[in-house]
């Protein structure tokens, strides 16, 4: 199969799998016991206006054509409205959804390195007390609940050491503007990079250190994985030829572990960083919480303070196609690499 | 023969090998130290209203935030609840949750896992794309969206966490089926009559067993920290039961008074409860399918 047709053979099974995820969110929101209108409100409410309120939603009509209603405005970027104050739930998800990027690529980076790292002393120092060590990290890391991690960071580094803020993305008051073009100002959301398009380093270090602790928390929680995924991968590797090939020509061990070995197990580790995109993304609503870190998954447990459904099922949808894409990318950037897949 | 003399014979049939355990590497002893810590937390936890020193949910059985001391070993936090007492009964929820939402998965996991892997064609496509869908949610998110709508419960919760779970049983199962069909004695077992059922039941569930308890263990570590994690955003239990979840939700908020025992213990016993868990299953699944040791 050429990647091409591989391409569209992906694509065309991506479509029936997303319908089903919109379904099973609708489903979820309309079908379950207890109408979510009437949810909203806790206690009774008089029917006039509890009819009132769900016309405003569009909620009135039978389940069919909001099933309908809902496909069409999801197929033009409408996330629903607000259960608190009818407004946008699309416009709220688009200026969280850029923190969220932020800490999930920061802590994706500290994960991979972690775990690599991890993993690839354990594997060249095969059963010894340190290669054990690092194995027992690796399992404890993951029965950690990310919350825990992260209210223990806060506590030592946030508040008895005082190295970095205990939450939060920003010093109050500052945002960083991005790149300015003629008194335009192009920014990314992401405040990393907008700080450095920006040419600010004062607003760097605090972006880099509000976004520490959180991504520390999320990364070491997620790294196991990749320490197991690496020892093993460079186990198998370090008894294959073309290793002993490299050691008798003289290369120093390093370069055959780091150079040779481990340039062999980043195919399985690209693959395994899609696998665990859904778990990290997880992750961050459970982080962004502990930390305040203003971004999706902060507003999702927001909404649900407020029992507000459509905004729930908007975010939860949004959660799902996200995740869908990248694994989809992923998929693709896997077969170009390694062309056995296409088969 | 008296109850106890056939106890007695199982756990004499028993021992040779749990001694063994320790002479099969990494897994066996990841067996022991999990299965220790397990049993330990669940005795604990049975025990519970016996070692209590205080009542868990009665308010003001100390000074609020008190640090550890003699008369309160692990302190006591905002509503002058007594931790230790917490600590000890905290479990409860944990392990009800947990094995609820796994005996929901197997309920549902393990007879569409079978059945539709067996039959293949259109029923095995269908169960594996809306399997594969739901595998591919971030678990939490959709345990949130289920538990929203549902609302608070020890019944609500499993049943959130089960509905992520379910797609695990179903792909290893699905993956041990596809290859068990094709056995010869499946065959025959066929030839001789067997109806469907029979040969699921009979023949190709008890090959697939040790996968299931295997799956099921680890299941419990993840049963455990989603539980937490509902908690966490808000979708607990009520204050009324202790629940160490709830101690590391609200114990959040105390951290800038530096009441660090609020949640340093119910953090521990949450990690201590979920790394039993880990180990245990990872061992079994290293026991059962023992490739080479790594």
């Amino acid at each position: 199969m050429s990647l091409k047709s591989y391409i569209i053979a992906r694509v065309l099974l991506t479509i029936p799998m997303i319908m089903l995820l919109l379904t099973f969110v609708f489903l979820i929101i309309r079908v379950l016991p207890g109408d979510p209108a009437s949810l909203h409100f806790e206690k009774n409410v008089d029917p006039a206006t509890l009819l009132a309120f769900k016309k405003q939603l569009g909620m009135d009509k039978p389940l069919p054509i909001q099933y309908v209603d809902y496909l069409v405005g999801l197929f033009h970027g409408d996330f629903g409205r607000s259960m608190q104050d009818f407004s946008p739930v699309s416009q709220q998800i688009f200026s969280a959804f850029p923190a969220t990027l932020e800490l999930a690529l920061c802590s994706t980076i500290i994960m991979v390195v972690l775990g690599v790292f991890l993993g690839a002393v354990a594997g060249r120092s095969y059963n010894t007390m340190r290669d054990h060590s690092i194995r027992i990290f690796g399992i404890t890391s993951y029965a950690i609940p990310v919350f825990f991690l992260g209210e223990v960071l806060i506590m030592v580094f946030g508040i008895y050491l005082r190295w970095f803020p205990a939450g939060g993305r920003m010093y109050p008051g500052i945002t960083p503007l991005g790149l300015s073009i003629g008194g335009t100002h192009y920014a990314t959301g992401l405040y990393v990079l907008d700080s450095l398009l920006e040419g600010n380093l004062e607003k760097l270090s605090y972006a880099i250190r509000y976004l520490t602790l959180p991504s520390l928390a999320l990364g070491t929680v997620l790294c196991g994985i990749f320490i197991r995924l690496t020892r093993s991968n460079m186990l198998e590797t370090l008894q294959l030829d073309f290793v002993a090939a490299a050691r008798a020509r003289g290369l120093k061990e390093r370069t055959v572990v780091y150079g040779y070995a481990l340039r062999n197990a980043f195919l399985p580790i690209l693959t395994m960083m899609g696998l665990q995109f859904a778990a990290l993304l997880a992750g961050a609503v459970l982080t962004e919480t502990t930390f305040s870190w203003p971004g999706l998954g902060r507003y999702l447990v927001d909404r649900i303070s407020f029992r507000d459904y459509t905004a729930i099922q908007g975010v939860v949808v949004f959660f799902g196609l996200i995740v869908t894409i990248v694994s989809l990318v992923v998929d693709i950037l896997y077969a170009y690499l390694d062309p056995r897949i296409r088969l | 023969m008296s109850e106890d003399e056939t106890y007695g014979r199982i756990f004499l049939r028993l021992l040779p090998r749990i001694r063994g355990l320790s002479k099969r590497g990494l897994a066996g002893w990841a067996i022991l130290v999990g299965g220790t810590i397990v049993s330990l937390l669940a005795i604990m936890t049975v025990l519970a209203p016996w070692i209590s020193p205080y009542d868990p949910i009665a308010i003001n059985v100390g000074p609020l935030l008190s640090p550890p001391s003699s008369q309160y070993p692990l302190g006591t936090n905002h509503l002058g609840q007594d931790m230790l007492s917490r600590v000890i009964s905290g479990g409860a929820i944990m392990f009800q949750v947990s094995i609820l939402s796994v005996i929901v998965c197997l309920l549902v996991g393990v007879p569409i896992g079978l059945f539709a892997s067996f039959k293949g064609g259109f029923t095995d496509k269908m169960s594996s794309l809306v399997m594969d869908s739901i595998y591919a949610f971030p678990g939490l998110v959709l345990a949130i969206a289920i538990a929203a709508m549902l609302g608070p419960g020890v019944v609500n919760m499993a049943l959130s966490i089960a509905v992520v779970y379910v797609p695990s049983y179903f792909r290893i199962i699905r993956s041990q089926v596809l290859t068990i069909k094709e056995l010869p004695y499946v065959d025959a077992a066929r030839m001789m009559g067997a109806k469907t059922r029979t040969t699921l039941v009979s023949y190709i569930l008890p090959n697939v067993v040790p996968s299931i308890v295997a799956v099921a263990t680890i299941n419990f570590a993840d049963a455990i920290l989603t539980a937490a994690g509902l908690t966490f955003v808000g979708l607990g239990l009520s204050v009324s039961t202790p629940d160490w979840g709830w101690d590391l939700t609200y114990g959040r908020r105390l951290l800038t008074s530096g009441a660090w025992w609020v949640i340093a213990f119910p953090g521990l016993m949450v990690v201590l409860l979920a790394l039993g868990f880990t180990l245990l299953g990872e061992g079994l699944s290293e026991l059962f399918s023992p490739r080479l040791e790594k």
